[in-house]
């Protein structure tokens, strides 16, 4: 292969239309705030920020891989039993994963507990695969998976973002808001208590409306007809 | 790549193959991949449980630190019946499966007691397990040598749910039971997990949010301790403490 054959190659691969399939689920095209999939697990995992990026990680990597690997065999699957072999590539992808976690990263493994399970029914992967590794070359899909694994993990992050700080006044655990801010019962000192309900799945489910209701003020296009 | 011209694909011998083919190609794929991380994932959970053993002592070390500091402050083990020592148990101590033995009668089991030593002091680790909102939940209680007072206490869980019911394994609510009581006046009374604030040594306060899960922690008390009663009531005689008659006991009867 000639030099120029392999810039164009590679330019090929990070190419406008392909910057744009992983970029565009970060806005336009978000799974969780525009197109409301993912909601069940965004609600569950975000109480804290350490447990919501290993979801999010974790839900990247399968994503991806489940996109590339029915995309390699997109021409191969039998049209009847598309949906079962797409939930067995996404079931032994989060099978590995979860192997993977319990192996190296125990704790945070523990604090996940039956949500990484629950990745092979979160609806952003049966429907990436679906609406877009069936149709698309393996390249692609495998960076539609990334852009779209990625959005949901950054909607998670903002989440837990929000109801860490506000619920346990720490981020990724550290206290943030100063301690003696807190009301003192004792001495009546200070002005401050943390907001309990943020760590209740209700608030979650508000959170994800502000994100929405925030987006869609600002992008007039994403608002319904 | 291979190519099938649609007709292929689509016939009935050709589903067949292919799922076969799938199926047996995905599940060598997984065994091996957890049968490679199965001796990572074991080594994780037995230090767990020696670093849950001594969190219950107030000997706080990481996992990779919990497999020395276990031979160095439980000096002794016995295997418990009915309240009285097992000379040949079928398990060594450490290796029995509380899930195991926690599923048979109080009167049947065969139960883990651990003899630690700490700067001079002895103390007698109770491991413990039950049922919480998701999964199963578990945990230490360690007793000063009265056999009576609570001196430490650790909690863990499978799947409770995050904030909530999983607040039992921090230090928060463990750290509760120190000091409490688990026998009033020579009779077993376990401690009670309650909503309101505690007003007795037998009391100590739940999780909001998380109230299944910590009644299932009340459940536990009261089931994984009531096999030990005979043998530490033993310990309790060399030196009796009196509980103040005004105690009203909050026991209430097990859900599960």
């Amino acid at each position: 292969m000639s030099t120029a054959d392999k810039s164009k190659a590679k330019a090929g691969l990070f190419s406008k239309e392909n910057r744009k399939l992983l970029s565009d689920p970060f806005n336009m095209q978000n799974p969780v705030t525009v197109q409301v999939l993912g909601i069940c697990s965004s609600l569950a995992i975000t109480v804290k920020l350490q447990p919501a990026i290993v979801m999010g990680v974790s839900v990247l990597a399968v994503t991806a891989f489940s996109n590339l690997i029915t995309s390699l065999l997109r021409n191969l699957i039998p049209n009847r039993i598309r949906i079962i072999v797409q939930l067995v590539v996404v079931a032994a992808l989060v099978i590995v994963v979860d192997q993977i976690l319990k192996a190296y990263v125990y704790d945070v493994s523990k604090q996940l507990s039956v949500f990484v399970g629950l990745i092979i029914t979160n609806c952003i992967l049966m429907g990436r695969i679906e609406a877009f590794a069936l149709g698309n070359t393996p390249w692609k899909s495998f960076l539609d998976g990334i852009g779209n694994g990625a959005g949901y993990a950054a909607v998670l992050i903002v989440i837990a973002f929000i109801r860490e700080l506000l619920g346990s006044g720490q981020l990724y655990g550290y206290q943030v808001i100063p301690t003696d801010w807190y009301i003192n019962p004792e001495t009546g000192a200070g002005f401050y208590s943390n907001n309990g309900m943020m760590l209740l799945p209700p608030m979650a489910l508000i959170v994800v409306a502000v994100i929405i209701w925030v987006q869609r003020g600002k992008f007039k296009d994403l608002i319904e007809k | 790549m291979l190519k099938f011209d649609p007709m292929d694909i689509n016939s009935n011998k050709y589903t067949y193959i292919f799922s076969i083919v799938m199926v047996v190609i995905v599940a060598a794929m997984l065994s091996y991949a957890a049968i490679s991380l199965k001796p990572a994932q074991d080594a994780n959970i037995e230090l767990e449980k020696k670093q849950e053993i001594l969190s219950s002592i107030n000997v706080i070390v990481t996992r990779e630190e919990a497999g020395e500091a276990f031979d160095k402050y439980i000096k002794s083990s016995l295997v418990i019946r009915n309240g009285e020592v097992v000379e040949n148990p079928t398990k060594p101590a450490f290796e029995i499966d509380m899930a195991t033995a926690a599923a048979l009668p109080s009167a049947e089991r065969e139960v883990p007691l651990f003899v630690a030593n700490v700067d001079g002091k002895e103390f007698y680790i109770i491991p413990m397990r039950g049922k919480g909102l998701w999964g199963p939940v578990w945990g230490n209680l360690s007793l000063e040598k009265d056999g009576n007072t609570v001196f430490g206490a650790s909690f863990g869980h499978k799947g409770e749910t995050p904030g909530l019911g999983a607040e039992i394994s921090t230090a928060l609510f463990s750290g509760q039971f120190v000091g409490k009581k688990i026998m009033d006046q020579g009779n077993f009374v376990s401690i009670a997990v309650i909503k309101a604030k505690p007003s007795t040594d037998h009391e100590v306060q739940g999780i909001s949010g998380g109230t299944i899960t910590s009644v299932g922690v009340e459940s536990m008390l009261k089931d994984c301790l009531a096999p030990y009663v005979g043998y530490l009531k033993t310990l309790g005689q060399a030196a009796p403490t009196a509980a103040p008659v005004m105690d009203t006991v909050n026991v209430e009867v097990s859900s599960l």
